[in-house]
């Protein structure tokens, strides 16, 4: 009754082609984005920011960058991790040596490093595919992630062999380092998450995601509608290790502070991956979805003996932890192949019809 | 120039200024090669079989250890144990089918895959709770330590596990080209729906399948044990087959063992020759960058099915 949309008559082309066409949609994400901008920084405490939202928002990015990859252009990857670590030390490298630059262009030109490392690597996706180029990214991951430990210039030669996030500022407001409040960093990983989502949006929409999603449902069709393979894989592994290391970066500068190599290790690529398969391959709301429940189910795992009341050994609980979140992943695989992003998909066609269904 | 020479010229005169040493070294690494192609045989068998990319053989290899070590702890003699051991990782591939792979038919590799992810979790805080976390010795009682066969160091464990890896690999021939269940699981990786035709119950084939896969992850797991101790990292393994598998050819039994071999030896000589110079520890990902190198020039690696592409 309140989901409906008729008697919203578009006029115009550009109406029809509407991120969200139906007015619903546009009021619900309006109050959706406002209520994420005003209610977390005054509303919750230190513990939410910082071990909840902001990991979540940094993570629901890398993962909108491995869903354009995996999702839509249909390139297993489990680099993940090691472009993340690119844009990390990228950023810090940036950071260190032009103190006068905003932030926010560092993350951009850390991105853009980690852009150009993924693009070189994207290379034997011309002729390797499927889980050969999954197990093929893996020398990237493993690569990248020796070559930040064994040369001390990346960590400017720091003899602890870690990165630190340095104090800048943003509009005056401390976001970074030490003494930035959790607050101010969650609105700033909220804005790129946002800034981003919707660029990857009008991406997936627009020609380039059209090619993607060619190459991913068959690629030698798509070579023979005339679109070019190496140059749109190549994309797709740029875009997306761009989305990648941005994420990187403000997973040092906005969420841990410092970090070392293992940050970024192969969990994290498998825990991305998660995120997109969770959530949904092909869908940018999905990547987010996915991001949360990732996030929030250890979380949650860890909390839950102690809200019933019950006391386990710290070993043993990890255990549990560990069964649980992978039966948990088998549950959802056989419940949802498709993910969170088609649940979401399939309550929005209920409401529809709520309450008439016939 | 000095740089050139250190690359291009100065490990082939130290090769062949020390004969013995590079053999030591190629022996080693044919060692190495052979415990890397025991684990890869588990992933070769189920993808073979059933077209799922099984990340958790590498922890089914650990569970395996785990449970032997954990009844030999207990008293019970090696041989009960072993046989012991087989039957839990039966009784494993009877659950994973039930659970895991029946309710997943028809869905795409890349769930499936993600759904072993999801077993690798469950499968290491399931050891761990039953048998404990901590390192655990394996005493099977094969020394290792080395012996020297005309002026040549060999380890004797690696041998024995060379060894195991050989009469492995011709039991599993045997198997496969001999036995009416072979043929059978052949025709399944052949053509599913044919073989379905024919009366052959998949469920069948891939409870046996996964049996086997666990069998092997049984022998991987002694070997690896003895090496390195029963602990946690064994799992870790699983990422040193991988280079090895796509190298070989992710269908090919011979393609697992050629593979291991190559990565084995390739791994060796690069880390003895080439590791200084670029500061050591890089066994992590030279084995990924050989079976790249390979790749970039036969894509379903050295012995994998021929990808016919078509729309």
């Amino acid at each position: 009754m309140i989901y409906r949309e008729a008697g919203q008559f578009k006029t115009s082309y550009a109406a029809d082609e509407a991120i969200f066409p139906i007015i619903q949609d546009r009021w619900f994400v309006g109050l959706a984005v406002t209520a994420a901008v005003l209610i977390p920084p005054l509303a919750a405490n230190e513990y939410w920011l910082q071990a909840i939202l902001i990991p979540f928002l940094v993570y629901a990015l890398a993962a909108i960058g491995l869903n354009l990859l995996t999702g839509y252009a249909g390139q297993l990857s489990l680099g993940t991790g090691g472009f993340m670590a690119v844009g990390a030390y990228a950023a810090f490298k940036i950071a260190t040596a032009l103190p006068w630059l905003n932030i926010l262009a560092v993350f951009v030109l850390a991105g853009g490093i980690a852009a150009g490392v993924g693009l070189l690597f994207g290379i034997p996706s011309l002729r390797i595919k499927g889980f050969y180029l999954a197990v093929a990214t893996l020398a990237s991951q493993f690569f990248l992630i020796w070559l930040f430990n064994k040369v001390p210039w990346f960590v400017n030669y720091a003899s602890s062999g870690t990165i630190t996030a340095p104090p800048r500022t943003v509009l005056g407001v401390m976001v970074t380092g030490p003494e930035a409040t959790a607050q101010a960093r969650y609105l700033v990983a909220f804005s790129l998450v946002a800034l981003f989502a919707l660029v990857a949006k009008n991406l997936v929409r627009g020609r380039l995601g059209r090619a993607w999603m060619a190459i991913r449902d068959r690629d030698i069709a798509a070579e023979i509608i005339g679109i070019r393979p190496l140059p749109t894989k190549l994309l797709a592994f740029g875009i997306s290790s761009f989305y990648c290391g941005v994420a990187g970066a403000a997973l040092v500068f906005l969420y841990l502070g410092s970090a070392e190599t293992q940050a970024f290790d192969i969990n994290i690529s498998f825990l991305v991956l998660f995120m997109i398969i969770i959530g949904g391959l092909g869908s940018i709301l999905g990547s987010i979805l996915g991001a949360a429940f990732i996030v929030l189910v250890p979380i949650f795992l860890t909390n839950a003996p102690h809200l019933v009341g019950l006391s386990l050994p710290v070993a043993l609980l990890k255990q549990i932890e560990l069964m649980i979140f992978g039966a948990l992943i088998v549950f959802f695989l056989i419940v949802e192949p498709h993910g969170l992003a088609r649940l979401w998909q399939l309550t929005k066609e209920k409401l529809r019809l709520w309450p008439f269904p016939y | 120039m000095n740089l050139l020479y250190s690359v291009f010229v100065a490990p082939f005169v130290d090769m062949a200024t020390s004969p013995l040493f590079l053999v030591e070294v190629v022996l080693g690494g044919i060692a190495a090669g052979l415990m890397y192609s025991l684990v890869a045989l588990g992933f070769v068998l189920i993808f073979k079989a059933s077209g799922v990319f099984n990340f958790a053989q590498g922890v089914m290899v650990l569970f395996a250890a785990l449970t032997l070590v954990g009844l030999m702890e207990r008293g019970v003699p090696v041989v009960l144990a072993l046989v012991l051991t087989g039957g839990v990782m039966v009784l494993l591939a009877f659950a994973i089918e039930r659970l895991v792979l029946r309710p997943l038919i028809n869905q795409a590799h890349i769930i499936l895959f993600m759904a072993t992810i999801g077993l690798n979790f469950f499968l290491e805080g399931f050891g761990e709770m039953v048998w404990g976390a901590n390192v655990k010795k394996l005493d099977i009682g094969i020394p290792d330590r080395s012996l020297l066969v005309a002026g040549v160091q060999v380890n004797q464990l690696e041998m024995s596990a060379a060894a195991t890896a050989g009469v492995l690999v011709a039991l599993l021939a045997v198997f496969f080209q001999r036995t009416r269940v072979g043929r059978a699981l052949r025709a399944v990786a052949d053509d599913h729906e044919a073989a379905l035709s024919l009366g052959i119950s998949l469920k069948t084939i891939w409870v046996i399948v996964w049996s086997v896969a666990g069998l092997v992850a049984i022998v991987a797991g002694v070997m690896w044990g003895a090496k390195s101790g029963v602990q946690f990292s064994l799992s870790l393994i699983a990422l040193k087959a991988l280079p090895v598998l796509i190298l070989g050819g992710f269908e090919s039994v011979s393609g697992a063992i050629v593979g291991g071999l190559i990565i084995g030896v390739g791994e060796k000589i690069g880390e003895v020759y080439w590791g200084p110079l670029v500061g050591g520890a890089i066994e992590n990902w030279f084995a990924y960058v050989l079976a790249l190198v390979f790749l970039l020039f036969r894509p379903q690696g050295l012995f994998g099915e021929k990808i016919i592409e078509r729309v």
